[in-house]
C-alpha cells in the first residue's frame, strides 16, 4: 500500500538486466564488439523510452533517477538562460527534488515565484500566466502530486508557456508508466521520470529535453548522453528501465481501470466506516493508485506503526514520520491545519494489489483508529 | 517508516499501560500542542504524598505513546519527591533508548509529569512547583 514510494522490480526486468552484469559488460564507449553490444542496448533503450512519450531518441537523456532529472532541468535551463532572465515559476506542492533545488537557485540570485494551489492541490493555469514576466525563463509544475495524487493541468500550462516563449518543465515521476504521456500534447520542453516507480530498478531515470532547448550539461567529462551528462552509462539500469517501459506500455490499459475501482472502494470504505475522516486531494483529477485521507484526533505515525504490525505498509504527511518535525508542505499548502496534516494517511496501490488486500485494510484500519482514538485527548468521550 | 525503535518502545506502543483518565484526579498535566503533532494529558492520584495511580491520554507518534505509557508505570508507588527525580533521560533509558529525533517525546513525558505534580501542589498548598516551566516544543 506504499507503491508511490517505490515498486518491486518486475521479474522480467531483472531477467533483462542480468546479462549486463556478466556477459555483456562492455563499456558503451569502447570501439570493440563488447563495447558496441552495450552501446546498441542503450541505443535501443533510448528509442524505446523516447517512443513511449512521443519524443525523438536524441531528446532522451538517461540520469541516475528522478531527483537528478529535476535538478538537471532546473539548473541546466537556469544557467543556460540567465542572460535572458532570472525568474522561475513553480508551485508549493512540488517534490523536494524541485523545491530544494529552487532554494539553491534562489541563493544564486534567481527569483522564484510560487503560485498557490487550491484546496485540492490544483494549480490555476491563469495564475501561471499572470506570474510570467519578461524576466521569466522557466516554469516547473509537477504532472501529478506524489502525496495527494492531484493531476495538474499540464497541457494548458504548457500552452501558456509556449505562447509566452518560456520553457516548461514537468516532474512526471508519479505518472510516467502509469498514464499515457505525449510530450507534444502536453506542450512540455522538459520532463523527468524515474524507473523504480514503474517496476524498474532504482538508480536510473531520464530527462526529456525538447530539441532546441537551451540547457547546460549536468556532468562534465566524456561524450556520453550527447555530451550533456558525462559518466559511463548505467547499462544494466538503462536496459531494466527500458524493459519496465515495455511492460508498462502493454499493461497500462488494463491496469488503470482496475486500480481506479480499487481506489474508489478504498476511499468510500474509509470515509463511510470511519467518522471524522476526509479525503485529501482532488476527487477525480487524481492518480488512479492514490488514496490520501486525514483521520481526525490521531497521529499518522502511530497509524503507520499499527498498520505495519498487521503487515500493511503505508505512509503519512505527519511530521513525526520524518526528521524535520514539520508536517508535509503539500498538506499545509492545500490549506490543511497542522493538526489535520499530522492525521494524514497515504495508501498507494500497485499492479499486484488485490481486492482482498483492500478488504483487509478496510477491516483493520477502523479497529486501529478506534484503538488510537481511545488514547487520544483530542477526541473526548470517544466510543462512549 | 521510523527506524530505530527498540523492542521495548514497540511493546509499550502496542500494549500501552494506563490509558484513560482518572475521575477527580489529584493533578492533571497537559503539555504539547496539536500543531507540533503531540499532546499528552497525564492524570495522577496522590494519597499521603504517594502517587497511587497514574493514567494518560496521548495524541502523538509511537514514541509519544510509549513514553506516556512508561512514565505512568514509573511513577506509581513513588513519593512526590521521588517522582520529581524522574528525568526524560530516565524515561528514555527505561525504554532501552529512543532515536535522537524522538527524544523530545521523553521531554514531553517528563513535562507532563511535572505539570501534573505542579497542578496537585497548587490545589493542596496553593503554590505550584518552584521554578516549573514546561519546555518549548522541539527546541
Amino acid at each position: 500500500m506504499d507503491h508511490a514510494a517505490t515498486t518491486p522490480t518486475h521479474p522480467e526486468v531483472l531477467e533483462a538486466m542480468k546479462p549486463y552484469f556478466s556477459d555483456i559488460f562492455g563499456n558503451p564507449s569502447s570501439i570493440h564488439s563488447f563495447g558496441r553490444e552495450a552501446k546498441k542496448s542503450i541505443d535501443d533503450a533510448r528509442d524505446n523510452v523516447a517512443g513511449f512519450i512521443g519524443a525523438r531518441s536524441d531528446e532522451v537523456i538517461f540520469t541516475s533517477g528522478g531527483t537528478e532529472a529535476d535538478n538537471f532541468a532546473l539548473e541546466g535551463v537556469a544557467y543556460a538562460n540567465e542572460k535572458k532572465g532570472n525568474h522561475i515559476i513553480s508551485t508549493p506542492v512540488e517534490h523536494y527534488a524541485v523545491t530544494n533545488c529552487l532554494g539553491f537557485l534562489r541563493e544564486r540570485g534567481f527569483n522564484i515565484t510560487y503560485v498557490p494551489v487550491d484546496s485540492t492541490g490544483l494549480v490555476d493555469p491563469e495564475d501561471i500566466r499572470k506570474a510570467i514576466t519578461d524576466k521569466t525563463i522557466l516554469v516547473s509544475v509537477m504532472h501529478a502530486n506524489n502525496e495527494v495524487g492531484t493531476i495538474e493541468p499540464i497541457e494548458e500550462i504548457g500552452r501558456i508557456c509556449r505562447e509566452k516563449d518560456v520553457y516548461f518543465h514537468t516532474d512526471a515521476v508519479q505518472t510516467f508508466g502509469h498514464m499515457p504521456i505525449d510530450v507534444k500534447k502536453l506542450n512540455v520542453d522538459l520532463l523527468s521520470a524515474s524507473a523504480h516507480k514503474l517496476y524498474g530498478p532504482k538508480g536510473v531515470g531520464m530527462l526529456y529535453v525538447r530539441k532546441g532547448t537551451k540547457i547546460v550539461p549536468y556532468l562534465y567529462g566524456g561524450e556520453q548522453e550527447m555530451g550533456r551528462r558525462a559518466s559511463t552509462e548505467n547499462v544494466p539500469g538503462i536496459v531494466g528501465f527500458s524493459k519496465a517501459v515495455e511492460i508498462a506500455k502493454g499493461e497500462m490499459d488494463q491496469l488503470d481501470p482496475k486500480l481506479l475501482i480499487l481506489r474508489e472502494e478504498l476511499i468510500k470504505g474509509i470515509l463511510s466506516n470511519i467518522e471524522d475522516s476526509r479525503l485529501n486531494g482532488h476527487q477525480t483529477k487524481r492518480l488512479s493508485n492514490n488514496v490520501n485521507v486525514s483521520i481526525k484526533y490521531i497521529e499518522g505515525e502511530s497509524m503507520l506503526l499499527r498498520l505495519d504490525m498487521e503487515g500493511i505498509a503505508a505512509s503519512t504527511g505527519s511530521a513525526c514520520s520524518s526528521d524535520s518535525l514539520e508536517p508535509s508542505h503539500v498538506l499545509l499548502s492545500i490549506g490543511l491545519s497542522p493538526e489535520i496534516a499530522h492525521s494524514s494517511l497515504r495508501l498507494t496501490l500497485g499492479r499486484q494489489t488485490t481486492e482482498e488486500e483492500i478488504d483487509k485494510v478496510l477491516e483493520v484500519l477502523p479497529r486501529i483508529v478506534s484503538k488510537l482514538r481511545e488514547m487520544s485527548p483530542l477526541k473526548k468521550n470517544f466510543g462512549t | 517508516m521510523p527506524s530505530g525503535y527498540s523492542d521495548k518502545v514497540m511493546e509499550h506502543f502496542a500494549h500501552p499501560r494506563n490509558v484513560g483518565v482518572i475521575e477527580n484526579p489529584s493533578g492533571i498535566g497537559k503539555v504539547g500542542n496539536p500543531i507540533c503533532g503531540d499532546i499528552m494529558e497525564l492524570f495522577i492520584k496522590v494519597e499521603n504524598n504517594i502517587i497511587t495511580d497514574a493514567k494518560f491520554k496521548t495524541f502523538g507518534c509511537g514514541a509519544a505513546i510509549a513514553t506516556s505509557s512508561m512514565v505512568t508505570e514509573m511513577v506509581k508507588g513513588k513519593t512526590i519527591e521521588e517522582a520529581l527525580d524522574i528525568s526524560n533521560k530516565a524515561v528514555a533509558e527505561a525504554l532501552d533508548g529512543l532515536p535522537p529525533v524522538k527524544m523530545h517525546c521523553s521531554v514531553l513525558a517528563e513535562d507532563a509529569l511535572k505539570a501534573a505534580i505542579d497542578d496537585h501542589l497548587k490545589k493542596t498548598t496553593g503554590k505550584g512547583l518552584p521554578g516549573f516551566k514546561p519546555h518549548e516544543e522541539h527546541e
